[in-house]
């Protein structure tokens, strides 16, 4: 079955909405150089990226100055993140880590050490395009997902249904597809024998696999007998046949908004299963799908909202501000709300949209004019070239005539009042400049991709 | 983020960060260690409402039936039935603060030994009339001339059975109600869960923007209030009219509202009702960009006090308001260097609470409204090497109204009878406290609500 592709032209535009679903937005410049590439060419430097990231710019610092401590201080791990995705030369790999860690969703809430967690990250950003199979098993032996569905200390006599459970449900065949309760019960104990220590002032230490803990008795899964252990729990799992359709739609999910049709699902399926379930053959055929282009847009998850301005104005990670507006626009990373991870349905409402509009701010602080020391500063009198001149201060995105005529009302307001006296004339066309930058930020066309 | 003060504890710090940012992301209050007890009302539904009626920002928790167009009709029918009712605030000291600084056995001879640096000297605050060896600390003269009226009973020593020293579990405990640490729901919750109404969400008000786990409910809807001045849009560099400018500018915003592209769309909508919800809120606040309470009292200039000032206007404008909780301002983990802060968060607790209750008196209202002050536990007898203070057990708690009794209730037992952790002794079980003011001042059988009420004794807390 051939897979559809993308044949219209593949310029900025396209390279841009690419670098969004697949990253975190352009750097200055970034989709026209994209876009010189075409369409296989963008997707195979996505998807092909180098072994080793080449972080662009300077380190990340606190608000003092100091260097980030990601595995000690509450948020530096956000913080650590963040830098990695405004910096990374491997957009690709660094979305796809997210997608992992809302696939296989585990909240620092439960698991209480960041130094774990970003253990579990640097797994999903190492073999994060690989075979998922090889993925699902690191993922399920992985120490913050053992404590955070209860693998730890689930020996055969009490073996706990946590894990087994979200395994199927949410990680690789979703609710109601094709086990029962009792698969259930036989996966908690083909999943037993994992154990670690608790040191008190440290956490937990020393996970490892005690064969005595383990129910090495038979078990019936899926209506297959066996003896069966973790490794091959899992591997049940990929092998049944809701497995492949679970996968593609879900993967699916992470880059369009719309559902594939009947052939697209069909034919990603059969390329999963004929690559030997292969993360990275599936992630570039989404990529070069018409519905990646073509379709209606995505919201920004916060998070890649923040890095795209980042991205975009070059700046660093300098405070520890994103934190506590990354919160308030709702993902706080390393705290999905459950192990559903976040619901991206909901990244936009009147609350999320002053996150957004202060996060916006943030980043603009450093660039904001002063109405007061315009010495040198050449501003447009003209409403439209005010306008042009924020839209390029955003590497000029494309906008739509409605919002062009919104941000072209409130120049056009703001320069029939700078009149009268000194202050209005010198001051206020450099606040509708800063204004405008801040409106563009907000508007409905940089909010979603 | 505001930094943390540096003499907290590490445990304090975080959990208050935690706390407070997480409970803003409205994802639920989450535990900050493995072992230690969720939060009461942990993962409750939580939904942002406007309500037209009251002009305020609401967000409503536990009441995902409940539509928008139904929660002014819930509040409204409450607002005639729950007319008169009486009202309960929980003011908590978040960090535990030193009870024998806020009432300092001055005339103890053990106190000088136990606090060479900290002690206060005769004279230094108000004498306590009812045992001569207590004097006020300085800065709660407010509430020595309150005692003196008796409107004010005082609690020296008040805690519970194997008092433990985690901010986070005792804490916990005097919100549920119970030394139970896996209880999900507030013991103010459990009261509203047997009086309360299905549609008013009022009922149960967090004054903070975060929901007090002590008002968590498992039955009836709660909500916080978020200040109407805090949803602005503020940008760095752009002032005057020009920012009045650009806030008219984002409801333009909305002109894609119908955007064949349904996510477009919902962005533009979006932007256009958080303009609309910033002008609704903008009627209540002036030029100064404070809310207008219309208060005939002068509060102290905090958040606390703007926060009780709003609450006595919307008691004296009828809502249907029957258990409140806020946190009272002040750090109370005082490790090192106590005197100065301590000093400073008790001196606007009392400076405001007093003016709380003036207000209430001139808008006719105090006879329906008691305000219970505790903390999660006292501090040590015997202060630490950095001018601080460490975890302790006994804390003081305070009961302000009109129909207050007024007086002492428990005793001060003395220095040297402290517990093997060298802790002042609890003489008070705030289980018994809160199973007496159930009982005496919202006339409901605590044994529904107080799981070991049977076993506590009752104290006569209300006037007749």
């Amino acid at each position: 079955m051939p897979l559809p592709v993308f044949t219209g032209p593949f310029g900025p535009a396209q390279a841009e909405r690419l670098l969004w679903r697949a990253g975190f937005g352009p750097r200055r410049g970034e989709e026209l150089r994209l876009a010189r590439k075409g369409l296989d060419g963008a997707v195979s430097w996505l998807t092909n990226p180098p072994a080793k990231d080449r972080l662009v710019g300077w380190h990340p610092v606190d608000g003092k100055g100091y260097r980030l401590s990601p595995t000690d201080k509450f948020g530096h791990d956000h913080l650590w993140w963040l830098d990695r995705m405004v910096r990374t030369s491997r957009p690709l790999v660094e979305r796809m880590t997210l997608v992992w860690h809302d696939w296989f969703a585990t909240s620092n809430d439960m698991v209480g050490s960041q130094r774990l967690m970003i253990r579990q990250n640097l797994l999903f950003r190492k073999i994060g395009l690989g075979s998922f199979p090889g993925l699902a098993m690191r993922v399920t032996v992985n120490p913050a997902m053992l404590v955070y569905l209860n693998g730890l200390n689930s020996p055969k006599e009490a073996p706990n249904e946590n894990y087994g459970r979200e395994l199927m449900e949410l990680f690789t065949l979703g609710a109601g597809s094709g086990y029962s309760e009792r698969d259930v019960r036989e996966q908690a104990r083909a999943l037993t024998g994992w154990t670690a220590d608790y040191k008190n002032g440290v956490g937990w230490v020393r996970f490892r696999y005690k064969q005595e803990h383990h129910d090495d008795a038979m078990k019936v899964v899926f209506g297959k007998a066996g003896p069966w252990n973790w490794k091959q729990a899992v591997r049940l799992c990929i092998q049944h046949p809701a497995h492949p359709s679970f996968f593609v739609k879900k993967l699916w999910s992470y880059f369009v908004p719309v559902p594939p049709d009947e052939a697209t699902q069909a034919a990603l399926e059969q390329l999963y299963r004929e690559s030997g379930y292969q993360i990275r053959p599936v992630v570039a055929a989404i990529l070069h799908h018409p519905l990646l282009y073509e379709g209606p847009r995505m919201a920004k998850p916060p998070v890649v909202y923040t890095a795209g301005l980042l991205r975009s104005l070059g700046d660093r990670i300098a405070t520890e501000d994103w934190v506590w507006l990354d919160i308030m626009a709702g993902q706080l990373l390393f705290y999905p709300p459950n192990v559903s991870g976040w619901n991206d349905g909901r990244w936009l409402d009147t609350s999320t949209f002053r996150a957004r509009w202060q996060l916006a701010g943030r980043a603009l602080r450093k660039h904001a004019v002063h109405p007061e020391r315009t010495k040198g500063v050449d501003v447009p009198r003209d409403p439209e070239k005010l306008v042009n001149r924020a839209l390029e201060f955003w590497g000029s995105p494309p906008i739509s005539d409605e919002t062009r005529a919104a941000l072209l009302a409130f120049a056009g307001k703001v320069m029939a009042a700078a009149v009268a006296d000194d202050y209005r004339q010198k001051a206020f066309p450099v606040m509708a400049l800063n204004g405008l930058r801040h409106l563009i930020a907000a508007s409905p066309e940089m909010q979603t991709a | 983020m505001s930094a943390p003060r540096c003499y907290h504890c590490a445990e304090f710090t975080r959990a208050t960060l935690f706390r407070r940012s997480v409970a803003e992301a409205g994802r639920g209050l989450p535990a900050i260690e493995a072992g230690m007890p969720l939060p009461a009302g942990t993962g409750l539904d939580r939904r942002a409402f406007v309500s037209r009626a009251a002009g305020l920002a609401l967000t409503v928790y536990g009441a995902s039936a409940l539509r928008p167009a139904a929660l002014d009709d819930g509040i409204a029918r409450a607002a005639v039935s729950a007319r008169g009712n009486r009202v309960l605030v929980s003011v908590f000291l978040p960090g535990g603060a030193d009870a024998l600084s806020v009432l300092a056995p001055v005339g103890d001879a053990r106190y000088r030994r136990l606090r060479p640096n900290l002690a206060f000297k005769p004279g230094d605050g108000p004498v306590f009339r009812e045992d001569g060896r207590l004097h006020w600390h300085p800065s709660l003269a407010p509430f020595a001339k309150l005692h003196k009226q008796g409107k004010l009973t005082v609690f020296p020593a008040i805690g519970y059975t194997h008092p433990d020293q985690s901010h986070f579990t005792s804490r916990h405990y005097w919100e549920v109600g119970a030394l139970d640490a896996r209880e999900s729901v507030g013991w103010l919750g459990r009261y509203l869960d047997v009086v309360g109404d299905p549609d008013n969400a009022m009922q149960g008000l967090s004054l903070d923007g975060t929901l007090q786990p002590s008002l968590a409910t498992g039955r009836v809807p709660v909500s916080t209030l978020a200040s109407p001045a805090d949803y602005g849009f503020e940008s760095h560099h752009v002032w005057d009219v020009v920012h009045e400018l650009m806030e008219d500018a984002i409801a333009d915003l909305g002109a894609l509202s119908r955007h064949p592209d349904p996510v477009l769309a919902q962005a533009a909508q979006t932007a256009a009702q958080s303009h609309s919800l910033h002008r609704q809120l903008g009627r209540l606040v002036g030029k100064d960009g404070k809310v207008n309470y219309h208060t005939k009292v002068e509060y102290p200039d905090n958040e606390f006090g703007r926060r009780l000032a709003g609450l006595a206007a919307m008691l004296d404008a009828g809502f249907p308001i029957r258990a409140v909780a806020l946190s009272g301002p002040g750090d109370y983990d005082t490790h090192a260097d106590q005197a100065g802060p301590l000093a400073d968060g008790l001196k606007t607790v009392a400076e405001t609470l007093a003016a709380f209750q003036r207000d209430l008196e001139r808008r006719g209202l105090a006879g329906r409204v008691l305000t219970l002050v505790w903390t999660e536990f006292g501090r040590r007898a015997e202060q630490n090497a950095s001018n601080g203070t460490d975890h302790g057990a006994a804390g003081a708690a305070f009961l302000l109204g009109t129909k207050a009794r007024g007086r002492m209730v428990g005793e001060f037992a003395g220095l040297n009878r402290l517990d093997k952790d060298g802790n002042l002794r609890a003489t008070v079980d705030f289980r018994a406290v809160y199973s007496s003011l159930l009982e005496q001042w919202f006339d409901v059988d605590a044994g529904r609500i107080v799981p070991d009420a049977k076993k506590m004794p009752r104290h006569s807390l209300v006037k007749a």
